[in-house]
């Protein structure tokens, strides 16, 4: 609104152009997290590797356009700002542009050669993994076919997920040349489905953590807004499983990403049928001894989930107690020491981290107000340009005019710097950001292998029991001659509950030894994983800083300049007026 | 009364053997404007964590001192104000020239009673001054009777604004505070001994050149006796011409309709308004830079514990950027201070200069109306004697001797209106020309402080990026 006014006091169109992209600024005081998850993933794997593999990510949703509009999307926003040639396009200038127009920000300057020698490692991932393309676009609102009690409550959006796949990893594998593309459409409780699928299955891995279901944001933001967001949330959690070596590889996800129609994968039942299912076998439970308590070795290998086996749960729970309270030493302890050292490490970690993204957060919010600032000065000494140039009677008001002009258009140039610098900020320390999260798979695959740990524990205690019951029972029928039939009944059923029981321990055993060796693997990999991410996010900050730096200069090597002619000016104007500018100033 | 005055004479006095030693701790240079010291970059901080003044001791005075010559050494030398540099090697050539500078900021007295005194230097060759060179002490009292003074007796210029008393008490004895008075009010003296007509004033040079007791002296019968009442008095006046004026129904108070001044009035009051609105832009500006400085050096520190977490050489690399990014918040820090000094102070300055000319422009509109008024009154009179002459009344001679005092009253008015007007013409050039080049320097420095603010930045980051190569190179090897 203010920008056609202003503009009129000028001759040339671009400031009009300029004043309103300084008005959008303003109103797209996008906070930090708002800015950072709106960043496509795809944008941050691929934009600084190779240009070949690396599709434009902004193409496949239509959304993004008006995501841009708020400037949540700093790939968009910037490339538009690149885009205006007027008055900025001068000679200092355009070696930036030019640079940046070659793509990805760590091929400007000169230091760019060096770059470029070694892509980041996120796209090496990214191309070791069998996709090449993952894209989440098209959301689509649909109407629940179940009738839901909750009014409104009925509808839902649905994704189009697009995958590419390396040309021979395709689904039946033989031997196409051509990569394969699928298109499946998929709800979010899909990826719900997935995840779990994946947690139960892959016990011990550092599985990144699936978007939150974020229930609050669904109904406070507006519905574009809320399904852009999650949109990109998704596209980005789905390139991080697809990066994983494992995960990325398993069944699980193919078929979520392949397989037609309806999901197939089988839905982990919920919670409350949970409930049910375990209340009705409670009493079987709790009063039969016999089959009900017997462990089925197939099912140890899953943690104990509410409900289901309850009995399972209060055991584990008691020996969770003991080990606790009772001083009494469980017959298996973690004395893997590296493993307890790591562990301690990345609890550690953890804890800089999380401060070392909130100092980064901070240092986000600090950057764009001072360059909002400075736009808000390069505005006020327009304003008083025009103001100054209408009412001029004196060539020193005109002159004067004339400088502030100049400390306007750089101020105004500044704080152009600044915004793309910190839109480029935020893209290079989300890395901290992502550490962070997947900080939170780590930590549950850790719980995974306590937990395992927990049931070969209980295990053991119950063949302890056993065991000495059965010991009991021999000793009280052999003092009775011949033996006693319904002891010796008795200890033919324990011990094949023994049996049962020592199975299901070996099972739990190489249960927990697959989770530590499972743990031992992902240690080592996201330990690889995280030196060369933070190695090109330093790097990806760093040059920022330092390209952004020297465009700065550039920027006010020119306002040096004409700092210099405003110098000359000046002493014109004190030689005009003798000794006295000297004198006062 | 005199022996009150004495008593804060001879405190003064005191105060005066105070600042000297402590200025003579520097290796004994007489003044600290000409020394530059460049001290470790940290002490910044140290600077300003003595922001609520302790009491007062021997270290306080110092940090006062280091304050004053800290913010000189920010300027850039070839720019800076030439005070000692570009004056002296004028001084054998002959030409006349008055230079002062006030110095060395010191804290005096306890509680509601203490004030900061100040050492003002003067340096001439001026036959009316005592000698080339004469210390005084001043307080910034002292300051507001000489502003005042000069107020009254040139209506019409534009006094040289002076720094304004601090709003919150709180900030009072900060050092940035006391430095930033000190330079107002260096440029206010300095505005007025450069100043064609204000610089022959005798009140400035009884402010340069009396000594502490007798400017207490005068200040406090001036501003005790004399002043006040006559403040009172006109107040008086305009209220009452303002009630008469609604009682005789007088549509209005008699005011200028030249259009030239109309437009001028529409200037300066549109000028405010934009200047307002830049000053406090950039004050928020120095905020930010404060506020970057800040949040760079907590991400430094928390870089650095990360890098820890991550040992070996990537760790070092870590280290790296965080100290590096503790020395860029140190740089902005001093980036901060530096925009405080040149730039947005110059604004404020700015923002007074145009306050001050709106005082002169009700000095014109009273200057003004008195001439309007008396002109008619004149007019009355004359009509009144013609009357009497023709009546060949009695009173004709009294009449005539009254009309006489009148006219020349009127005449004198209508003199001093029109010295106002001449003045102020004069004034509005000079003003705009001082304004350009002020507003320059201020640019210039402005642009220069960032500019190396930005190579600064730029060193800095390229320094780790050798690092991070290194690194890279290295762990390539491996």
């Amino acid at each position: 609104m203010m920008g056609p006014e202003i503009a009129s006091g000028f001759d040339s169109p671009p400031e009009r152009e300029e004043m309103e992209s300084l008005a959008l600024s303003d109103a797209s005081a996008s906070a930090y997290r708002s800015a950072m998850s709106s960043i496509p993933a795809s944008i941050s794997a691929s934009s600084d590797g190779d240009p070949l593999l690396a599709p434009p990510p902004t193409l496949h949703f239509p959304i993004s356009s008006s995501a841009s509009g708020h400037g949540g999307n700093p790939a968009t926003s910037t490339a538009s700002s690149f885009l205006d040639p007027p008055s900025y396009a001068d000679v200092v200038f355009s070696p930036f542009d030019s640079h940046n127009g070659h793509g990805g920000c760590g091929s400007g300057a000169d230091n760019g050669s060096l770059l470029r020698s070694d892509s980041s490692p996120r796209s090496a991932r990214a191309a070791k993994s069998d996709y090449i393309k993952i894209s989440v676009s098209n959301p689509h609102k649909e109407q629940e076919t179940a009738n839901s009690l909750v009014p409104g409550g009925g509808t839902y959006f649905t994704y189009l997920i697009t995958t590419r796949m390396r040309a021979g990893f395709a689904a039946n594998g033989d031997g196409e040349s051509e990569p394969v593309e699928f298109g499946v459409r998929r709800r979010f409780r899909d990826v719900v489905t997935l995840s779990d699928r994946l947690a139960e299955a892959y016990r011990g891995f550092f599985i990144p953590p699936r978007p939150d279901k974020s229930v609050v944001e669904s109904q406070v933001l507006q519905k574009n807004e809320f399904v852009e967001q999650r949109r990109s949330a998704l596209e980005k959690y789905l390139w991080r499983l697809a990066e994983h070596p494992v995960i990325g590889k398993s069944d699980e996800f193919r078929v979520f990403l392949q397989a037609k129609g309806k999901l197939p994968l089988p839905t982990t039942t919920d919670v409350a049928s949970r409930m049910l299912d375990g209340a009705v076998r409670l009493p079987k439970q709790l009063f039969g001894e016999g089959a009900a308590a017997q462990v089925v070795p197939q099912e140890v290998v899953q943690p104990a989930k509410g409900g289901r086996d309850l009995l399972r749960i209060f055991k584990e729970l008691k020996q969770a107690v003991t080990n606790e309270w009772g001083g009494v030493k469980p017959l298996l302890v973690e004395e893997d020491k590296e493993f307890l050292e790591k562990k301690e490490k990345m609890q550690d970690l953890e804890q800089q981290l999380s401060s070392a993204s909130q100092q980064a957060e901070v240092l986000v919010n600090a950057q764009q107000s001072i360059g909002e600032t400075m736009g808000e000065i390069g505005l006020a000494f327009i304003k008083l340009t025009k103001f100054e140039t209408e009412e001029a009677v004196y060539s020193s008001q005109r002159i004067r005019a004339a400088d502030t002009k100049n400390v306007a258009t750089a101020a105004v140039k500044a704080s152009r710097l600044y915004r793309e610098l910190n839109a480029q900020t935020v893209k290079h320390l989300d890395t901290l950001h992502e550490h962070l999260g997947l900080m939170l798979a780590v930590n549950s695959a850790f719980s995974e292998r306590t937990s395992a740990l927990l049931t070969v524990q209980t295990l053991m205690s119950d063949l302890a029991t056993l065991n000495t019951r059965v010991d009991k029972l021999e000793a009280a029928s052999s003092k009775i001659f011949g033996g006693d039939r319904s002891r010796l009944h008795k200890i033919e059923e324990l011990r094949e509950t023994i049996r049962v029981t020592e199975d299901a321990k070996g099972c739990a055993i190489r249960e927990y030894e697959r989770i530590k060796e499972n743990n031992r693997n992902e240690l080592n990999r996201l330990d690889q994983e995280r030196k060369d991410d933070f190695l090109s996010m330093l790097k990806g900050f760093v040059i920022n800083q330092v390209i952004d730096s020297s465009i700065h200069i550039l920027a006010h090597l020119e306002q040096v300049a004409y700092s210099e002619k405003l110098a000359n000016v000046w002493a014109t104007v004190a030689e005009d007026t003798s000794n006295y500018v000297r004198g006062n100033s | 009364m005199s022996a009150l005055g004495g008593g804060g004479g001879a405190l003064r006095n005191a105060s005066t053997a105070l600042a000297i030693s402590s200025t003579e701790s520097f290796a004994g240079t007489p003044s600290c404007h000409t020394k530059r010291v460049r001290r470790p970059p940290g002490s910044f901080y140290w600077l300003h964590a003595v922001t609520p003044a302790p009491p007062l001791d021997t270290t306080t005075l110092k940090q006062l001192v280091f304050v004053s010559d800290y913010a000189e050494s920010m300027i850039p030398p070839e720019i800076g104000p030439p005070k000692s540099s570009s004056q002296s090697p004028r001084s054998p050539s002959g030409a006349p020239f008055l230079s002062i500078s006030v110095t060395d900021p010191v804290k005096l007295g306890n509680g509601v009673q203490a004030y900061i005194s100040y050492r003002v230097i003067t340096k001439t060759n001026l036959p009316e001054f005592q000698g080339p060179e004469k210390i005084v002490i001043r307080r910034y009292s002292d300051f507001v009777w000489l502003h005042d003074k000069l107020a009254d007796k040139y209506k019409g210029i534009f006094i040289p604004p002076l720094p304004e008393k601090s709003a919150v008490e709180k900030f009072r004895f900060s050092a940035e505070f006391i430095e930033m008075r000190r330079q107002a009010l260096d440029i206010f003296v300095n505005r007025i001994a450069s100043h064609p007509e204000l610089k022959q004033s005798e009140d400035l040079k009884t402010f340069l050149e009396e000594d502490e007791e007798a400017m207490e002296r005068i200040r406090s019968f001036e501003t005790g006796i004399f002043k006040k009442p006559a403040d009172l008095l006109q107040m008086f006046k305009d209220v009452q011409t303002k009630v008469t004026d609604v009682v005789l129904g007088k549509e209005k108070p008699v005011e200028e309709t030249d259009p030239e001044y109309e437009k001028l009035k529409h200037y300066i009051f549109g000028l405010e308004d934009h200047l307002t609105e830049t000053q406090k832009q950039a004050v928020r500006l120095v905020k930010r830079h404060r506020e970057l400085g800040q949040s760079l050096s907590e991400f430094g520190k928390a870089i650095k514990l990360l890098g820890a977490c991550e040992g070996d050489s990537l760790g070092k690399v870590f280290a790296e950027l965080g100290s590096k990014s503790e020395l860029l918040s140190i740089k902005l820090q001093k980036e901060a201070h530096n925009l405080l000094m040149n730039f947005e102070e110059p604004l404020k300055d700015y923002v007074r200069c145009v306050q001050s000319i709106k005082d002169s422009f009700s000095h014109r509109a009273n200057a003004f109306r008195l001439h309007c008024e008396l002109t008619e009154t004149t007019k009355l009179k004359e009509i009144n004697l013609e009357k009497l002459n023709l009546m060949r009344s009695d009173k004709t001679r009294e009449a005539e001797i009254e009309y006489r005092e009148l006219k020349a009253e009127s005449e004198e008015a209508t003199r001093r209106f029109e010295t106002i007007i001449k003045r102020m013409n004069e004034e509005i050039v000079r003003f705009q020309e001082q304004k350009t080049a002020e507003m320059g320097l201020a640019f210039h420095l402005f642009a220069k402080g960032q500019a190396k603010l930005a190579n600064d930045i730029a060193d800095a980051w390229r320094s780790v990026l050798t690092k991070i190569e290194a690194y890279s190179l290295s762990s390539g090897h491996d």
